[in-house]
């Protein structure tokens, strides 16, 4: 168990990362604070005894996704400044948007601080637990079959998505 | 469970309502469709992290392992998928704006 000090640390960086990420005008500096996100949500996983889920998320969301997102960000064509200021969404309007929600989420908090959790056993009364690849390949078997064709659907889409309009084409 | 484990449980459970809500504010506020699939992702972070801190305070970490494996899995396809219409939607539209795609007559 490390110290609370570097979970905090940790945390608070995640939440300043996502607010940058979304307070960027320019999407590809979103992009790009998304990938510092996913990297410190990684480092979480490895300090909550996830390292495989937590290669997972450096490699597939921190590289592929901020990729994927920067190859499509330099594909399209960015708008102009006249569009964004029509774009743009009044201040009053974001400012109440953003009051209602941390109201929401304050009184959810409260509702939740309220409750003692003692749910929670304690580590070592828990009996030995098996390794995640056997989990993944013994008791979840199932979940597997849900993947594979959630990724064929993917791959179905992909090809419609990207298929050439052959009666333009015509045209 | 000691007392610096609930504490930490719990600030576990802070964030992620915190994380969902800068991705609600997020999409809420922007009519650009990165900027929207950006919140989302925001909000997939939250789910993940309160996914291993759920599994490691259980003592069951390899399971939540499994659970955040699998919603990798999905985040990728829906991003790919979302790419995919990213790219007809400028094509069409020549333009990022989601108010393009409010009437879906082909």
């Amino acid at each position: 168990m490390d110290s609370i000090y570097v979970h905090i640390i940790l945390l608070s960086l995640i939440i300043l990362f996502a607010i940058f990420a979304v307070s960027y005008a320019r999407v590809i500096r979103g992009a790009i604070l998304l990938g510092v996100v996913s990297m410190l949500v990684s480092i979480s996983l490895f300090l909550l005894s996830s390292p495989l889920a937590g290669i997972f998320e450096l490699s597939v969301c921190s590289g592929l996704i901020t990729v994927i997102f920067v190859s499509v960000i330099s594909l399209t064509i960015p708008p102009d400044d006249k569009q964004r200021k029509m774009n743009a969404i009044s201040m009053v309007k974001k400012m109440t948007l953003l009051f209602l929600l941390v109201l929401v989420c304050g009184f959810s908090l409260y509702v939740l601080d309220s409750k003692n959790i003692t749910f929670i056993p304690l580590m070592q009364n828990v009996q030995e637990s098996i390794d995640t690849r056997d989990n993944i390949w013994n008791l979840r078997h199932v979940d597997l079959i849900g993947q594979a064709l959630i990724l064929l659907t993917g791959i179905f889409a992909v090809v419609v998505l990207f298929k050439k309009d052959t009666n333009k084409d015509k045209k | 469970m000691s007392l610096e484990n609930i504490l930490l449980f719990k600030l576990y459970v802070i964030t992620m309502p915190i994380m969902f809500l800068i991705g609600i504010y997020a999409i809420m506020t922007t009519k650009n469709i990165i900027a929207t699939i950006i919140g989302i992702e925001i909000m997939t972070k939250g789910v993940t992290l309160l996914l291993a801190a759920c599994g490691y305070f259980n003592g069951r970490p390899e399971m939540a392992q499994s659970f955040i494996i699998i919603m990798i899995v999905v985040e990728v396809v829906i991003l790919t998928i979302s790419a995919g219409l990213i790219f007809n939607i400028v094509k069409k539209h020549d333009s990022l704006d989601t108010r393009n795609i409010r009437n879906l007559k082909g």
